[in-house]
């Protein structure tokens, strides 16, 4: 019987559900809605260099990357098997189609956090 | 014996189709909406990604990003996937119980209501504390 | 309930899935008129019909008092225990009575169980100990604490009702499915069973904890209140754990 390769996305579905549970209100809150209002919040809460300084920092790269990595990868994990819930028999065609471009984006994610630079 | 000789000719085991499962009852309809919040979570992730690359691209692109962000169709967006995401969490700590080991407090398992009430006092303390940092901290 | 409903010459409508595979293209419903009791189950409707109105109506039972698990049905739509199912549940209106869901239907209300009982088989669902020993050496002893790691798990009566709320099962026969893996936790969580490597590979494999989505109706339709989503959803983790850690493991590399 052979091992499944499902640990490896579980734990990031995993790992992405939690954070998102937690953190993930308070985030869409802040990014999505009291920010571009500037309800209550510091006017220069997502401005350049405010932003630029936070993204420049290992820790603020770190927080960025988890965040938005686990975030789409938690949902590629659903959306996989949701796919398969609506009809689509083949695991394998699932897993190309909905994890392909999440690790396509991860790498894009990876690639503009670096070139921010340090 | 082989199943052949074991089962008689008349036999025609009849299978049903699965098409539109999860309409026929209130319990997976449920699970189904519980499955699609990932779409709004993976576009937030989308948006917050936009953000990086634009970030990366210098201050004319992020600002313009940022400008975008105050779209009423960026608004609207962001208030339907709050509501997702606030969802999301009390779905998360929902299954919770199912999902973890049981915990056996006195020589009873824990119930389910509590490990749930749990999950979301945290997710309350860690927004909490994310709010905090974003409008006092970092000054 | 209005008192008027117990008066005698009450009656109740049950409709039943026919399915007789030698005239039958197809299944259908059938719809009987049988004597009301606040105190009779559906089973007991079901035995009516067939002692009196119809002789050909196949259905599966035995206990009548909810341990045998042979009664399993859908409910209106529900899978439930026959015999622990009332009609007063119902009562005016009518019952729908059908074959437990995801089973070919053999006949009537029959359903082939024939892959759950494969898939029983598999697992060793039974004691393999941990350390053999002599009669003379005494008992294996257990713990109150150890006992309730598994007790919960092991009161599964096999009536497959998990199995017909689980659409995982449905959309592929293959998944291990609910009860088998409550099961198979049953004896892996056992103090005194040393048979977890044994079990291991059925449990690491696609169909096994794997073809699990949490779902979790399975927990809430089991009679006897195994949980068995949460046998299953405890081993991903164990799983995953084994998965990374199998490497750097003392015993090595399992595949
Ligand atoms: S786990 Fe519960 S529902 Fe499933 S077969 Fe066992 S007793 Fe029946
Ligand atoms: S007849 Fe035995 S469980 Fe219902």
């Amino acid at each position: 019987m052979k091992r499944s390769s499902a640990p490896i996305f579980w734990s990031m579905f995993g790992a992405g559900g939690l954070l998102s549970a937690l953190v993930g209100p308070a985030l869409v809150y802040l990014t999505g809605i009291a920010a571009p209002l500037s309800w209550g919040v510091p006017l220069d809460l997502m401005s350049y260099p405010r932003m630029l300084a936070f993204a420049q920092h290992w820790a603020g790269k770190a927080v960025v990357f988890l965040v938005v990595a686990l975030f789409l990868w938690h949902a590629a994990h659903r959306i996989y098997h949701t796919l398969h819930d609506l009809g689509l028999h083949s695991k394998a065609l699932g897993q190309w189609i909905v994890y392909g471009p999440s690790a396509l984006l991860t790498a894009w994610l990876a690639w503009a956090l670096l070139s921010i630079g340090f | 014996m082989s199943a052949e000789t074991r089962t008689m000719g008349k036999r025609r085991p009849y299978r049903r189709a699965m098409d539109g499962w999860w309409t026929r009852n209130p319990f997976f309809v449920r699970y189904m909406i519980r499955e699609w919040t990932a779409v709004l979570v993976a576009a937030y992730a989308l948006v917050l990604l936009v953000g990086a690359v634009r970030l990366a691209q210098g201050e004319a692109a992020y600002s313009a990003w940022f400008e975008s962000m105050k779209s009423p169709f960026a608004l609207a967006f962001h208030w339907v996937t709050l509501a997702v995401f606030l969802y999301h969490t009390w779905s998360w700590f929902e299954i919770m119980p199912r999902t973890m080991p049981a915990i056996f407090v006195g020589g009873k398992r824990l119930a389910r209501g509590v490990i749930t009430a749990a999950g979301i006092a945290a997710a309350l303390a860690c927004c909490a504390i994310v709010l905090a940092l974003a409008l006092g901290g970092g000054r | 309930m209005a008192e008027g409903d117990r008066s005698p010459g009450a009656s109740i409508e049950v409709e039943v899935l026919r399915y007789r595979p030698e005239q039958d293209s197809e299944p259908f419903y059938q719809s009987f008129t049988v004597p009301y009791a606040e105190d009779l189950s559906v089973l007991q409707a079901l035995q009516h019909i067939k002692d009196d109105l119809d002789s050909t109506l196949s259905f599966r039972w035995s206990c009548r008092m909810a341990i045998c698990g042979s009664c399993g049905l859908m409910i209106n739509g529900i899978p439930k225990l026959g015999c622990r199912t009332f009609l007063r549940e119902y009562y005016p209106g009518r019952v729908r009575v059908g074959p437990l869901n995801h089973f070919p239907i053999e006949r009537d209300l029959v359903v082939d169980i024939e892959d759950f009982v494969g898939k029983l088989e598999k697992i060793h669902p039974y004691i393999i100990p941990r350390e053999p020993r002599t009669l003379d050496q005494g008992e294996y002893l257990q713990t109150p604490r150890q006992l309730q790691r598994y007790l919960q798990f092991s009161n599964c009566i096999n009536c497959t009702l998990c199995y017909a709320a689980c659409p995982q099962y449905g959309l592929d026969p293959a998944f291990l499915g609910p009860g088998i893996t409550a099961l198979l936790h049953r004896y892996n969580a056992d103090s005194r069973d040393g048979g977890q490597a044994k079990r291991a590979a059925i449990m690491h494999a696609e169909d096994g904890v794997w073809g699990c989505t949490a779902v979790s109706y399975c927990s809430e339709v089991c009679p006897k209140a195994v949980d068995p989503a949460n046998a299953i959803n405890q081993n991903k983790m164990a799983s995953a754990m084994d998965y990374f850690l199998r490497f750097v493991k003392p015993g090595g590399a399992r595949k």
